[in-house]
């Protein structure tokens, strides 16, 4: 997209919309939000991201090599934290008993697993979309 | 005479199923059948099991757990099958250029 005012509101708008995704993402257990929506944050700023600068930038910026890793990491992790609990406790994905570090209620390092298990869904939700919209894109840039 | 048979059936169908439908409860009604004493236990107990005052995000990832990790593999699952079918493709294209 060749508009200069596109570009430059993006540029500015690229770091909040990281922090913002971020944010919403770690704070799943205080606030509304959770992985789902915070990732969709995220992946929806680097879509944006690849439609103003093009898929070369976007690529540079965020590799497709450490992508894939983070695509099967995420999932792995949540498998990872339930398989921990089955091993202590003997349950799959127990919170509590499996010894997590449940802390102090309204902090931010609280409730055990819920703040790692958000933010392995969140990773996973925004490597897809990433992934998703650059098969697509590429594709298009193909047939052209 | 077979269609009429069909149109018969078919209204015979649509009055047992708007009957069906007129004997569900209300929505939102207090004696629906959801509001049973797993939701009330999940109103008390939620802060004390999980250390998390956002309820729902205590539902989803700790007493659902499993179940958003389903959700999760299905993510997975749907990225690998376009991943399949278009790299896949894009590569033989490029071998028959």
């Amino acid at each position: 997209m060749n508009d200069l005012i596109v570009k430059v509101i993006t540029k500015m708008l690229f770091p909040f919309i990281m922090v913002y995704g971020f944010y919403v993402m770690l704070h799943g257990h205080l606030s509304p939000g959770g992985g789902f929506s915070g990732g969709a944050i995220i992946g929806g700023g680097f879509v944006l991201f690849t439609l103003v600068f093009g898929l070369a930038k976007a690529e540079a910026l965020l590799p497709h090599r450490y992508l894939k890793y983070v695509e099967s990491g995420g999932l792995l992790f949540y498998m990872g934290i339930g398989l921990f609990g089955l091993f202590t406790t003997g349950y799959f994905l127990s919170n509590q008993s499996a010894g997590f570090y449940m802390g102090e209620a309204f902090t931010l390092f609280s409730s055990g697993m819920i703040l790692y298990i958000t933010f392995a869904i969140g990773l996973k939700v925004a490597s897809t979309m990433i992934t998703l919209f650059r098969y697509i894109i590429d594709e298009e840039y193909d047939h052209d | 005479m077979s269609k009429k048979l069909l149109v018969g059936v078919l209204a015979v169908l649509f009055i047992i199923l708007v009957v069906a439908v007129l004997q569900m409860p209300t929505i939102g009604s207090k004696d629906h059948p959801a509001y049973n004493q797993t939701a009330q236990y999940y109103v008390d107990n939620a802060m004390r099991d999980t250390n998390s005052p956002n309820i729902i995000t205590a539902i989803i990832t700790d007493y659902r757990a499993f179940d958003t990790l389903g959700e999760t593999t299905v993510l997975f699952t749907s990225i690998a099958a376009v991943a399949s079918i278009l790299v896949a493709s894009g590569h033989k294209e490029d071998n028959h250029e």
